[in-house]
């Protein structure tokens, strides 16, 4: 059956770690890093990265346009 | 599949717009106006509208919309954001003009450029930002805080008797025979910002229609000025804020 996997890549240095892409994953992908970019936010980073699906959602909420989807359909 | 095998080009199904420049945008963390600005280019961009749109920005936290934006923008007093947008419309009539507004900008100081603007019907789009507090002063009363709601200056809470009845201006707005399209959206969930974003191309297609005003009012949170985190604030958004301020058109013909 086809699956439907996804990633995203998250710009560091520009997020300001306001967890609203953590709340808005439906798969509870992401999740604020302990580590912080250099002007001390704690960044969002994936931790599930197998159970992204690519559904934007996390894009979408994001006020500052950090994040990038890719999503790709498979058949294993 | 690991993560190298899906990060390729073909495979992209969002990232940042281009009209969006490089800027960091000075907004807290979480802050509404950054979705609203994200959608706003998006819309432009996919309308391939980017040399023929002019953006008014207003006085208040996106007063520096210019930096952000890639487009061409004025920047008006305070609340005279329609006004000037009116006369840039009038001599320009074949660009898109929008103005981009607070509640503390467009309902309090600039209710009446914002009333007369659409009495006109003049074809601009209002973008209206009510997060139902000033935020960039530091979070006092705005016509639109809500009844009971601590802000600096009603420390009590907002009481009718002394402060007046959370203004819904939309409302207003919708009764006056100038405005074709009045709509309340959010930007706090998935679903929500897809319908804010028709919502803000139905706006900028009128503008080309010529059937007057187009209001679109964004219930939104400043969770510095509630003092709350973002994801809580949008919560209490949810709860509180749409319950006098209930989302959906209120106008569209």
């Amino acid at each position: 059956m086809a699956k439907i996997k996804g990633t995203v890549v998250v710009d560091t240095e520009r997020c300001k770690g306001c967890d609203l892409c953590v709340q808005s994953c439906p798969q509870s992908v992401l999740e604020l890093n302990a580590k912080v970019n250099s002007k001390g936010y704690h960044y969002s980073t994936m931790v599930k990265e197998d159970d992204c699906i690519g559904c934007t959602a996390c894009a979408m909420v994001c006020p500052d346009a950090v994040i990038s989807v890719y999503r790709v359909k498979t058949n294993d | 599949m690991t993560k190298q095998d899906i990060l390729k080009p073909e495979n992209l199904v969002y990232q940042k717009t281009k009209l969006l420049t490089k800027n960091v945008m000075h907004y807290c963390p979480g802050c509404s106006h950054g979705v609203i600005h994200k959608l706003i280019a998006e819309v432009i961009d996919e309308m391939g509208i980017q040399n023929e749109t002019i953006g008014v920005a207003p006085v208040g936290c996106a007063v520096f919309a210019y930096n952000y934006i890639d487009i061409d923008w004025q920047q008006a007093a305070h609340g005279r954001a329609p006004a000037v947008a009116t006369a840039i419309k009038r001599l320009l009539p074949e660009k898109y003009v929008f103005t981009y507004q607070g509640d503390g900008d467009l309902a309090a100081i600039g209710t009446a450029e914002t009333i007369h603007a659409c009495n006109r019907g003049d074809n601009i789009a209002i973008f209206f930002i009510n997060n139902g507090i000033y935020g960039m002063t530091g979070g006092q009363m705005a016509p639109t805080t809500l009844e009971g709601m601590k802000t600096v200056t009603t420390p009590s809470g907002r009481n009718h008797e002394m402060n007046g009845y959370p203004l819904k201006i939309s409302d207003m707005l919708a009764l006056i025979d100038g405005t074709c399209y009045v709509t309340r959206q959010s930007v706090d969930k998935l679903p929500a910002v897809m319908k804010a974003k028709k919502a803000i191309r139905k706006a900028f297609e009128n503008c080309q229609l010529k059937k007057g005003t187009s209001v679109v009012e964004f219930v939104s949170t400043c969770n510095t000025g509630w003092g709350m985190s973002p994801h809580k604030a949008n919560l209490w958004m949810q709860e509180n804020m749409t319950a006098r301020y209930p989302l959906g058109d209120i106008k569209n013909i």
